[in-house]
């Protein structure tokens, strides 16, 4: 059937298994939008900017699994999408981005509302293609959601010109598309994996170190059963929260810079770690010439140039997380005696590590008269669904959220990690309400963040996204106050956000509703009233002003040099 | 420590600038580059000459398999393989140094390409360490304009890139 290439495009979405996209419409997108006038399998929500629209897409592709989409229009449209396209790229989160482009004859010509997208994205995006002719579109767009969903997951740019989207051909969905270059490796090579084995069934202290690609892959039950099977004890990333039940006995938690003690002491003292899905980044390796240094490496991921990329590795397997698991697994199962008796020889190292847990656990004093931020978390955790879906901002609310809140299920943390971008929160958040209108949805940010998206209380009034806002208000930005507390002599160098904000008055202007706790005995019942709100709202507290997050290695230190006490 | 690399990539619209973009991007020095079609169609030949150790190295080709369009990395750094350049040398050469020219464009194998009362423009080829030497002995005789290609290479034996 012959149509205009905007039509081929959602046509092409449907295949793909869309129904929903976020979009800012605009000059050179019109088109596509005249088309979705009339598309109904398809459903849009249009956010109040294009950061938090991409955002959005993040967050229904981290709840979802599927590839969040992404329209927008060329020009400031586009660049305004490249924050959101950044932060994802940095986390491996599957996504595709529409931008529309000015018309190929204009291309190059400082036409209006006219960039180089396509070049100004090459270095955060996976791949991003430029589409010249309506007869390409089909094409391009099967291999844009296959490369952003296979191998290790990214966004993928899609730009059309608006001449293209108006030429008109056949649609015909093409059955397979090929890539020569891109062969991604997702069975793990069998000797490896007998190798790997062998290695863990004769060490004594070994740690999992487990990250955002458990997620990814979907081998949460995998990690589960190769953990319990030989007993050993599981640290996650900021990016693998959930990956593993935070309450389970063999967790111990998030490690790093932020992490807990007795994570960071267990990787130190290691004599063996299995990494899988985790990529070694900075903030967990602390200082690189002492890191780990009496432990074997053995590091599973699908992208090989991950491996070796920071720190030596004895083993590496290359292949997709849950793949090698099972793998894994079904090997011990030939060696079950030698199994049994690890978990026998593996109790001592366990003891150890409840030793450190004991000398220093994560914690903080909740007085009479200020609200601790740890605390709200805490209440939150407690009066929260049991599948409630949690995102953060970035700075203090997040890694007290990730301390505190105790993550049991993946798919339900979701924070910029790589990037660390501001104003993620409730977009975010805004997107996994979207996937899961019946789920309860909490956002988690502080005072600074959450300035950054706010006007999405638009979107979410106006599409009955019943999220809950939660403003963690220490008048400051906490991390950077932190930092200047702790090295800058106290130099709160524009820091101060000292601005009384009336964020009731704020809510209800959007049409949605506000609740304020300034006193600890008013938190539990500004949460409860928040979450039994059918709509969506704002919870804020007011918070210690200088609270400060430990554990923290500081730089340029070991990541077992915590300071825990400041 | 010179390491030479080849990457095929499919002929996309903006290759080139990927492939540059990925060595900036990860602070990966670029000393020369080249690129041209092969006999194959829509695929490209990129030359890079660029330097570092063995972990940067290993990064390097890592990071360029990763890139979509690469379809193969070919890293010439084991020595089985014949490095070629081509310089074009404009030399200044008045009297006395005339004859000295042609001696080293002689010894060289070189040839004369144009020539004028003051000057000879002089074409090489070779691997890269015979173009430094010929450019070692013109430098003193006056150099007016060097124009290089930067290494391209091809392994020693019967097979093609790809087998």
């Amino acid at each position: 059937m012959k149509m205009n290439g905007a039509r081929i495009l959602l046509e092409c979405l449907k295949k793909e298994g869309v129904d929903t996209v976020f979009g800012y419409p605009g000059g050179t997108v019109i088109n596509i939008y005249d088309e979705l006038f009339h598309f109904k399998d398809i459903k849009h929500i249009l956010p109040r900017h294009e950061q938090a629209g991409t955002h959005a897409a993040d967050g229904y592709a981290r709840v979802t699994g599927k590839v969040g989409v992404m329209i927008a229009t060329s020009g400031p449209g586009a660049t305004n999408t490249v924050t959101g396209i950044a932060t994802a790229y940095m986390d491996s989160i599957p996504m595709v981005i529409v931008t529309g482009q000015v018309p190929t004859a204009l291309i190059g010509n400082d036409a209006f509302q006219e960039v180089d997208i396509i070049g100004m994205t090459r270095s955060c995006t996976k791949h991003n293609y430029l589409i010249r002719d309506v007869r390409d579109i089909a094409a391009t767009v099967k291999k844009a959601f296959y490369l952003a969903r296979s191998g290790r997951p990214g966004p993928i740019l899609i730009d059309l010109p608006k001449d293209v989207q108006i030429a008109t051909a056949e649609f015909d969905y093409p059955e397979i598309v090929e890539i020569r270059g891109y062969k991604p490796t997702y069975s793990g090579h069998p000797r490896q994996v007998e190798k790997a084995v062998n290695m863990m069934l004769g060490s004594q202290r070994p740690v999992l170190y487990v990250g955002g690609g458990v997620v990814l892959s979907n081998a949460a039950e995998e990690l589960n059963q190769l953990a319990h099977r030989l007993s050993i004890p599981v640290t996650t990333t900021l990016m693998g929260l959930g990956a593993f039940p935070g309450h389970d006995e063999l967790s111990l938690g998030m490690l790093g810079m932020h992490g807990a003690y007795c994570a960071n002491m267990a990787m130190t003292h290691s004599d063996l770690i299995i990494a899988a899905g985790a990529r070694f980044d900075d903030r967990v390796t602390a200082k690189i010439s002492t890191f780990a240094p009496h432990a074997k490496i053995i590091h599973i991921d699908v992208d090989p140039a991950s491996i070796k990329k920071n720190v030596r590795v004895d083993l590496p397997i290359v292949g997709d997380v849950r793949d090698v698991f099972i793998k894994m697994v079904k090997q011990l199962d030939k060696h079950a005696a030698k199994a049994d008796e690890m978990v026998e020889n593996l109790k001592p190292w366990l003891e150890e590590i409840a030793a450190w847990k004991t000398k220093q656990p994560l914690e903080y004093v909740q007085g009479k008269n200020t609200i601790k931020p740890q605390y709200v978390i805490e209440k939150l955790r407690e009066l929260s669904d049991e599948d409630a879906i949690v995102s953060t901002d970035v700075g203090q609310n997040q890694m007290w959220t990730a301390q505190f809140f105790q993550f049991r299920k993946p798919r339900t943390f979701l924070s910029s990690g790589g990037l660390g971008t501001m104003g993620y929160g409730l977009p975010a958040a805004m997107g996994a309400q979207a996937a899961f209108p019946d789920r309860q949805v909490i956002a988690i940010c502080g005072d600074g963040g959450v300035q950054m998206n706010i006007q999405e209380m638009a979107t979410l009034v106006q599409n009955r996204l019943p999220v809950k806002l939660v403003i963690i208000n220490n008048n400051f930005l906490g991390m950077v106050r932190q930092w200047q507390e702790l090295f800058f002599n106290k130099n709160y160098s524009q820091t101060c956000l000292e601005l009384p904000i009336d964020y009731i008055k704020l809510a209800e202007a959007y049409g949605a509703k506000g609740f304020l706790a300034t006193k600890p005995e008013e938190v539990e019942d500004v949460i409860r009233k928040g979450f039994s709100e059918k709509g969506p709202v704002i919870m804020e507290f007011k918070v210690a002003r200088e609270e400060k997050v430990l554990p923290m290695v500081p730089s340029g230190a070991s990541l077992n040099e915590m300071v825990c006490n400041a | 420590m010179n390491h030479t690399i080849s990457v095929l990539v499919e002929n996309e619209f903006g290759v080139l600038s990927r492939v540059a973009a990925l060595f900036s991007a990860r602070g990966f020095n670029i000393d020369s580059i080249n690129a041209a079609p092969t006999n194959e169609e829509g695929i490209t030949r990129i030359t890079i000459v660029t330097k570092g150790d063995e972990g940067i190295l290993e990064q390097i080709v890592k990071q360029l398999n990763k890139l979509i369009d690469t379809i193969k990395v070919v890293d010439f750094s084991d020595g089985s393989s014949i490095e070629r350049e081509m310089a074009l040398i404009k030399v200044t050469a008045e009297d006395n140094n005339r004859a000295e020219v042609l001696r080293i464009v002689d010894i060289f194998r070189a040839k004369i390409i144009d020539v004028t009362a003051k000057s000879y423009t002089i074409e090489a080829t070779g691997d890269p360490q015979k173009i430094d030497a010929i450019l070692e002995l013109l430098r003193p005789l006056g150099l007016k304009e060097l124009v290089r290609t930067g290494a391209v290479a091809i392994g020693r034996g019967a097979k093609g890139w790809r087998g």
